[in-house]
């Protein structure tokens, strides 16, 4: 096992009268792409900021490359690359200053470093072009830069392809890909069930406890009890309503185009099938198919 | 009956910048319009050129067969908005935001208590109306805007990305509000970043600089690329990536989850998967499963972009200075 860059140990944060994050442990390994999912307000932003020491866990500790998150915090983010969802850029300041500045944070004189960072993102050559004018694809890319310019070993992103588009999206993530290969460690959060695809390991929160952390694969495996159905119905909403309705159906919701269902291990198409068309819904068709990360999540982080 | 909503040739530019260019759809009681594109590509001045809150240089919007621009107020009577930054009166508990929009929207004061406990209901939030709006979860505050913008009952509703940056729960559980507005008669207008959620739409328009591309049922839309995906999975899946474009049919590849998603040229021969399986073999990539796939609309989506190299476009990541292979050329403009 390669060596842990990350170590969080029964992570807690208590605010007045409720536990943001609840006794959360697990590791990072260098070299990992660890995608770290949960509903709105599940604890993940939370346990970001403790992990670079911007906040004090009420118990609990962690560790980012042996460094203690509370006492030696600043030696953490000498080394991390952080990304927060909005994106932290001064408006006024051309993409180039926006740059220096951060570059001057952390003590990167070398004005080739930070031509690096723009060139690395795809972004040579805007310089002079102020941050507000940049299209939000692009004012992604700069963030992410400004995050990079240090040259960090581990890189820390909060919903980085948040409201960018499908195409900016894809070609973030061959970013991340590319800044992985070259032994980076990503932490990164995401509502995009696709992305977490591309992680080495998935991490599932709710409520502020870690409910899962494992590969896309074995969450597949392990994490779903039961089976998954495409329904294909002509009418989705009454289809929908007789489905949440069948008995063995354990949960039953829109995927693309037609409806998905989990049943337990007895499911059959023929029970489906006869279910449904006990409410007169005919033209129907019911297919097996393999569970998505999606699925695992609406299970494990659904009420 | 009239479509609900019927935009006609509608423009609008700032400056220089032809941010509407010439766009016209219409849109059914009971169906739902996706607008998906690129980021910059007028979705959101477009929004606001129906809801009347930007002026159109030209074009007409008819709402519920009234006329925008000649009786705003009748017109949007029938209007129901949900920006993509709403917002909502923290200090103030739910019902009273609702109390709120309700009068706004010229509600009888007898009418709104009964309505919005309806409306609660409906979105879910029935045990909250005392809660204070900020002591909410996000994806309830998500649902109590989804909930101002029906207070009044519109037949016409529009939602401006309304699930960009909202977790899967949430979302699948908005879009359940949607299919059911729809069973109602209500015709939704909804911007979205997410393919799957175009994908259930009744129809589906791309939108790049100012104009729909293309617009039809998402079955449609996808025939233009009908025979043209190949779905792979391989091991390891970058190098799987590097080889398939290295293939002379192979238009463009893509990750799709832990898939590869291959587009063919149009016109490419059988022997296509043959070779790419001796490819695979050759470069030491294990290959587990290859076959066609009907095309989904994120690969729609992808193949119009590349087409038209729109200027919102984020470049391709180029760090060794190297082009990048497979890039399409940009179109003349």
């Amino acid at each position: 096992m390669s060596e842990a860059v990350v170590v969080a140990d029964r992570l807690t944060k208590r605010f007045d009268g409720f536990t943001a994050v609840d006794g959360v442990s697990f590791e990072v390994h260098s070299g990992e792409v660890v995608g770290y999912l949960g509903p709105n307000g599940s604890g993940k932003t939370t346990t970001i900021r403790m992990l670079l020491g911007l906040l004090l866990p009420s118990d609990g500790q962690a560790r980012v490359f042996g460094f203690d998150s509370v006492r030696q915090a600043e030696a953490i983010r000498a080394r991390v690359g952080y990304m927060s969802q909005k994106f932290a850029l001064y408006d006024d300041l051309t993409a180039g200053e926006n740059l220096a500045f951060y570059a001057g944070v952390y003590g990167v004189v070398d004005a080739r470093q930070q031509r690096a960072a723009l060139d690395l993102v795809g972004l040579k050559g805007i310089d002079g072009t102020r941050a507000s004018e940049l299209p939000i694809g692009w004012r992604q890319r700069l963030a992410l830069a400004t995050a990079i310019v240090h040259q960090p070993s581990l890189l820390i992103l909060d919903e980085p392809t948040s409201g960018v588009d499908p195409v900016a999206r894809r070609s973030f993530w061959d970013l991340i890909y590319r800044l992985a290969e070259d032994g980076a460690t990503v932490f990164v959060t995401t509502h995009y069930m696709d992305e977490a695809e591309y992680c080495t390991r998935v991490g599932i929160m709710r409520r502020g406890r870690l409910l899962a952390m494992d590969s896309p694969d074995d969450l597949k495996r392990n994490a779903l009890p039961g089976l998954a159905w495409d329904v294909y119905a002509e009418r989705m909403l009454p289809a929908l309503d007789a489905l949440q309705a069948l008995q063995g159906v354990k949960r039953a919701g829109l995927a693309g185009d037609h409806l998905r269902a989990i049943t337990g291990q007895e499911g059959t198409a023929a029970a489906i099938e006869a279910g449904l068309s006990g409410h007169g819904l005919q033209s129907l068709r019911v297919e097996r198919t393999e569970p998505t990360l999606e699925d695992v999540f609406l299970a494990l982080a659904g009420d | 009956m009239p479509a609900l909503i019927q935009v006609n040739d509608l423009r609008r530019s700032f400056g220089r910048v032809r941010a509407v260019d010439g766009l016209s759809l219409s849109i059914d009681a009971g169906e739902v319009f996706a607008l998906v594109g690129p980021d910059g590509a007028g979705k959101t001045t477009v929004m606001r050129l129906i809801c009347g809150a930007l002026r159109a240089d030209s074009g007409s919007v008819l709402l519920a067969g009234e006329d925008l621009a000649r009786r705003p107020e009748h017109a949007r009577a029938n209007l129901g908005y949900l920006p993509q930054r709403f917002s909502l009166y923290g200090e103030l508990t739910v019902l009273e935001n609702l109390r709120f929009f309700a009068e706004l929207r010229g509600l009888p004061t007898r009418e709104w208590l009964p309505r919005s406990r309806e409306i609660l209901d409906f979105v879910g939030l029935a045990d909250f109306g005392e809660r204070r709006a900020e002591a909410l979860s996000g994806g309830m505050k998500q649902k109590l805007g989804l909930a101002a913008a029906l207070v009044h009952r519109p037949s016409i509703l529009l939602l401006d990305e309304p699930t960009g940056g909202v977790d899967p729960v949430t979302r699948q559980s908005f879009w359940q509000l949607i299919i059911r507005l729809l069973g109602q008669g209500v015709a939704v207008l909804v911007s979205t970043p997410y393919m799957d959620e175009a994908a259930r739409c009744s129809r589906v328009g791309f939108m790049a600089r100012g104009q729909l591309l293309l617009q039809g049922r998402p079955a449609e839309v996808v025939r233009s690329l009908q025979g043209r995906i190949l779905e792979v999975k391989a091991e390891p899946r970058r190098r799987a990536e590097e080889l398939a474009r290295e293939v002379s049919e192979v238009e463009d590849v893509q990750a799709f989850g832990d898939r590869l998603h291959l587009r063919l040229r149009a016109g490419a021969g059988s022997g296509v998967e043959q070779r790419l399986a001796a490819q695979f073999a050759a470069g030491g990539v294990e290959c587990s499963r290859m076959h066609q796939v009907p095309p989904n609309l994120e690969d729609v989506f992808i193949a119009q972009l590349q087409a038209e190299a729109p200027v919102s476009t984020v470049p391709p990541v180029d760090p060794d200075g190297a082009h990048i292979r497979n890039q399409p050329q940009r179109r003349a403009r």
